[in-house]
């Protein structure tokens, strides 16, 4: 069997991200603290789930093996999937939820930007359409990484707690590997270098109107983008596998 | 020399469409949404191109099938949907007749252009009330019923309502 050629990998990683982050979200249906924000984070992993359909349509397209989004989604294993570990660790309580979302639409916002120039058209098309609404929760997740990090003594001890158990996972957000590079070189991926600096700005600027301490812990994980997960995937994909595992090609 | 046949079909095509509703938000249709972006003849029969609203939306395929099903009715079997994502939708494209049903069916429509989405702890949109018009609501929820609305009420009438917001 040929190895992946990089820009299914590519795709693939994005649509990882934005597919266990939606599955990740999705467990505060009926659980958020106040109506408000339960309505609020299931349609963020709406909006996430949406973007992932559109990725894998068009990774599906890119490999030209038949696979649907579907059998993309919901029959691959592990090590299979490439998202970075950030987004499938547990979600923690609201605070360390929207610490990660913080993280993670920082980077989302200054990928799409990025990608809406990309020489691929079909990648510029989906970043044109997903960056509208990433805007919007990079904004709610701003908001509530100040408002709860300079809010009560247990609101900011939960924020810092959050922003320090977090910060080891961020650096894979913004670190190239091979196709990346090879794919930036082509005009078709985002420039990380360029994004981890709009990534920093941002997040430093947040961090401190939110009074909250910035780490300054620099060892990174990593290990996602290659297929190298965390425990927490597998349990992640049981639950979102179940179906079509158990009952295979069952539909609606 | 334009072929004034083909010509009228596609512009048939766009009656029909004004028959298809919006299955979420069945006051509009399709054509009023702005999700219809091109009628055009293809070789094997008639082509619609549509874009969703959010990516996520889940309307899209149910939309999808009924645009089929209305024009099969009609007697145009060979319908092909085409989903484009760019341009992106953007509530600039519902027209003013949607507006008016929306505001008669209890929503308030979207006002004005969108507005700057980054920035930060900015103030609610002044929305007035479907019902009495009155400007003194109040945002309940940035989150509604759907992806695409707010909850707001009025203080007023004291009246709950949707704002479909600008994007």
């Amino acid at each position: 069997m040929n190895p992946p050629t990089p820009l299914f990998s590519y795709i693939l990683r994005q649509a990882d991200n934005v597919l266990i982050l939606g599955q990740r979200l999705s467990e505060w249906c009926g659980h958020g603290p106040i109506l408000e924000q339960d309505i609020a984070l299931t349609n963020f992993a709406l909006d996430l789930i949406g973007q992932a359909r559109s990725l894998y349509q068009y990774a599906a397209e890119v490999e030209g093996k038949g696979r649907s989004e579907d059998d993309l989604a919901y029959l691959r294993d592990g090590f299979d999937f490439y998202n970075v570990l950030l987004v499938e660790l547990p979600k923690g309580d609201f605070g360390h939820t929207m610490t990660r979302q913080f993280f993670f639409d920082a980077y989302n916002y200054y990928f799409y930007q990025q990608l809406q120039k990309s020489s691929d058209p079909t990648l510029a098309a989906i970043a044109e359409k997903s960056i509208k609404e990433v805007t919007y929760h990079l904004r709610y997740s701003s908001e509530w990484m100040i408002r709860l990090g300079d809010g009560t003594e247990e609101s900011h001890r939960r924020m810092q707690t959050a922003v320090d158990a977090l910060w080891a996972y961020t650096g894979e957000l913004y670190t190239p590997d091979a196709i990346d590079q090879e794919l930036l070189a082509a005009g078709i991926a985002v420039d990380l270098g360029r994004l981890q600096q709009h990534w920093q700005q941002r997040v430093r600027e947040i961090l401190t109107a939110a009074t909250l301490d910035i780490p300054t812990e620099t060892w990174m994980q990593k290990g996602g983008k290659q297929g190298r997960h965390t425990e927490h995937l597998g349990y992640v994909l049981a639950e979102m596998q179940y179906l079509q595992r158990t009952y295979p090609n069952s539909e609606w | 020399m334009p072929d004034v046949k083909t010509k009228s079909r596609v512009s048939e095509i766009w009656e029909l469409l004004e028959t298809v509703h919006d299955p979420e938000v069945p006051v509009l249709t399709v054509v009023d949404l702005g999700v219809v972006r091109e009628v055009r003849e293809i070789e094997s029969g008639i082509e619609v191109v549509i874009t969703p609203t959010y990516s996520g939306c889940p309307a899209m395929n149910v939309i999808e099938i009924n645009i089929k099903m209305a024009l099969a009715t009609a007697g145009y079997p060979n319908v092909a949907v085409r989903t484009v994502l760019s341009p992106a939708w953007t509530t600039d494209w519902m027209s003013e007749a949607g507006k008016q049903k929306l505001k008669a069916y209890g929503i308030a429509p979207p006002r004005g252009a969108a507005v700057d989405k980054s920035l930060l702890f900015a103030e609610p949109k002044r929305v007035p009330c479907p019902r009495c018009d009155s400007f003194d609501t109040k945002m309940v929820s940035e989150f509604g019923s759907t992806a695409c609305k707010a909850h707001y009420q009025c203080n007023s009438c004291l009246e709950p309502f949707d704002y479909f917001k600008c994007l």
